[in-house]
């Protein structure tokens, strides 16, 4: 039986059901009000879930049971007294240490807990990096949208920031340094970009590097995965340098990415037209694959819509669970839209027709 | 003391209370003592920077207020979402 956590702009929807059958609402939480981002942290059993009440600002709440109570985590908030407020948590995800979990959010905040979601502490190093004045937030706020532990050392963890680029710590997070080499942001001038051949370029001179989605292949570390504004990536050498592999897809531009976990060697994108157009391409929902690292990419659609279907999916709406041949995948649109794979993407099936806009998918 | 009336999830927050006598000089005195009287009402009227969030209107004795409008002994203060959504 798998779980789904369905985040919307109108609550946060529990789903159960196995793949390729139907699924039944078990709950609703937060009704009417948006959830950002939500999972079910498989250590503990504990939901935890990232809301953004339009009145009360952005809050993590956690329980176990999603119909029942949920209390509300202390310290997600940015030091009193100063500048600026917290807009929104983007995402939380499981960190190597026990209990260890992490929340990024806008405006390029990265928050840790060691209790398992109960409190929450703002990185330092992070929050206070000497070249955080110079970072441009994307069209989404400047939020720290993918955060990827190293599997099975807890001081390593890259986080990717739109629009502040790859950055990385070796030391739990007490320092950070950019891992953005090869990327490019075909949106700005080359004199922009020309300032990065410097052999150190000034923090001023960094582009807005707006990065939408970053996964690493958990059997193969170095193995790391990029969504871009504008082209997708990989990196062998655990995210310090970047190589352009969105060749033989019907658009390179797009937001979420999963890879799967038995094969490094595999990515899964949903490619939308364009930046200015934001569905999918030629009325068709596809997901295209690769299994040779970006060598080549293949589409998989069997069982979506292929007619008149111009979906948009954001970055956080598209999850897996398990891994290998039986992977399930699912992921869901802004018009209210959830499909289902249980073979790693070969058929698909409809999970939810109806749904309010789906911010984020997590499936346990 | 200044009177605070409070609406929707706030009332639990403070302890089931609907209204609470608190005394403060200012609106922003105000919602810094229902947080200190309650803790559990942090960062949901007030931002970090100690403004109040962009969706809540403050209405004292039926007009809008601001974290700088003063408060007297007799007023009545009134917290509310506004009216927004989509």
């Amino acid at each position: 039986m798998t779980e789904l956590l369905v985040s919307t702009k109108k609550g946060l929807f529990v789903f159960e059901g196995e793949p390729g059958s139907s699924f039944e609402l078990v709950a609703r939480a937060f009704e009417g009000e948006p959830v950002e981002y939500a999972l079910r942290d498989r250590r503990s059993g504990r939901l935890l879930a990232a809301t953004t009440s339009p009145f009360y600002g952005p809050k993590i709440f956690s329980t176990d049971d999603p119909a029942g109570e949920w209390e509300q985590a202390g310290g997600v908030a940015l030091p009193e007294g100063g500048e600026q407020a917290l807009n929104r948590i983007w995402v939380i995800a499981p960190g190597e240490a026990d209990g260890a979990l992490y929340a990024g959010g806008d405006p390029g905040t990265l928050f840790q807990s060691t209790d398992g979601g109960a409190s929450w502490e703002l990185n330092a190093g992070l929050w206070e990096h000497p070249t955080r004045a110079h970072w441009q937030p994307g069209g989404g706020g400047l939020c720290v949208h993918s955060i990827v532990p190293w599997p099975g050392d807890a001081e390593r963890l890259s986080v990717a920031v739109s629009a502040a680029g790859v950055w990385h710590t070796d030391d739990g997070g007490s320092s950070w340094e950019r891992g953005n080499d090869g990327l490019t942001p075909r949106y700005l001038p080359d004199e922009v970009l020309e300032q990065l051949d410097l052999p150190e370029p000034p923090p001023e001179a960094y582009p807005a590097l707006c990065v939408h989605h970053m996964e690493r292949a958990p059997a193969q570390p170095e193995r790391m995965f990029i969504q871009f504004h504008g082209g997708v990536y990989r990196s062998d050498d655990a995210g310090q340098s970047w190589t352009e592999i969105g060749a033989g897809l019907p658009s390179d531009f797009g937001f979420p990415l999963m890879v799967d976990p038995a094969d490094p060697d595999s990515a899964y994108v949903i490619p939308l037209v364009a930046d200015m157009d934001r569905v999918t391409p030629d009325g068709r929902v596809r997901l295209y694959e690769t299994r040779d690292a970006g060598e080549s990419w293949s589409p998989r659609g069997d069982g979506l819509p292929q007619e008149q279907a111009y979906l948009t999916v954001l970055r956080q709406a598209f999850q897996r669970h398990g891994e290998g041949p039986t992977m399930e995948l699912y992921f869901g649109s802004t018009t209210g839209q959830l499909f289902g794979s249980g073979d790693a993407g070969a058929t698909w099936s409809d999970v939810a027709a109806t749904l309010p806009p789906v911010y984020s998918v997590s499936a346990s | 003391m200044p009177l605070l009336s409070l609406h929707g999830p706030l009332r639990q927050l403070a302890g089931g209370n609907a209204q609470l006598e608190l005394d403060a000089l200012t609106v922003g005195e105000l919602l810094r003592e229902l947080e200190r009287a309650h803790p559990q009402t942090g960062g949901w009227i007030l931002d970090e920077r100690g403004l109040i969030r962009r969706h809540i209107n403050v209405f004292v004795n039926g007009e809008r207020g601001s974290e700088q409008t003063p408060v007297e002994l007799t007023d009545r203060v009134e917290v509310l979402p506004a009216i927004t959504g989509g």
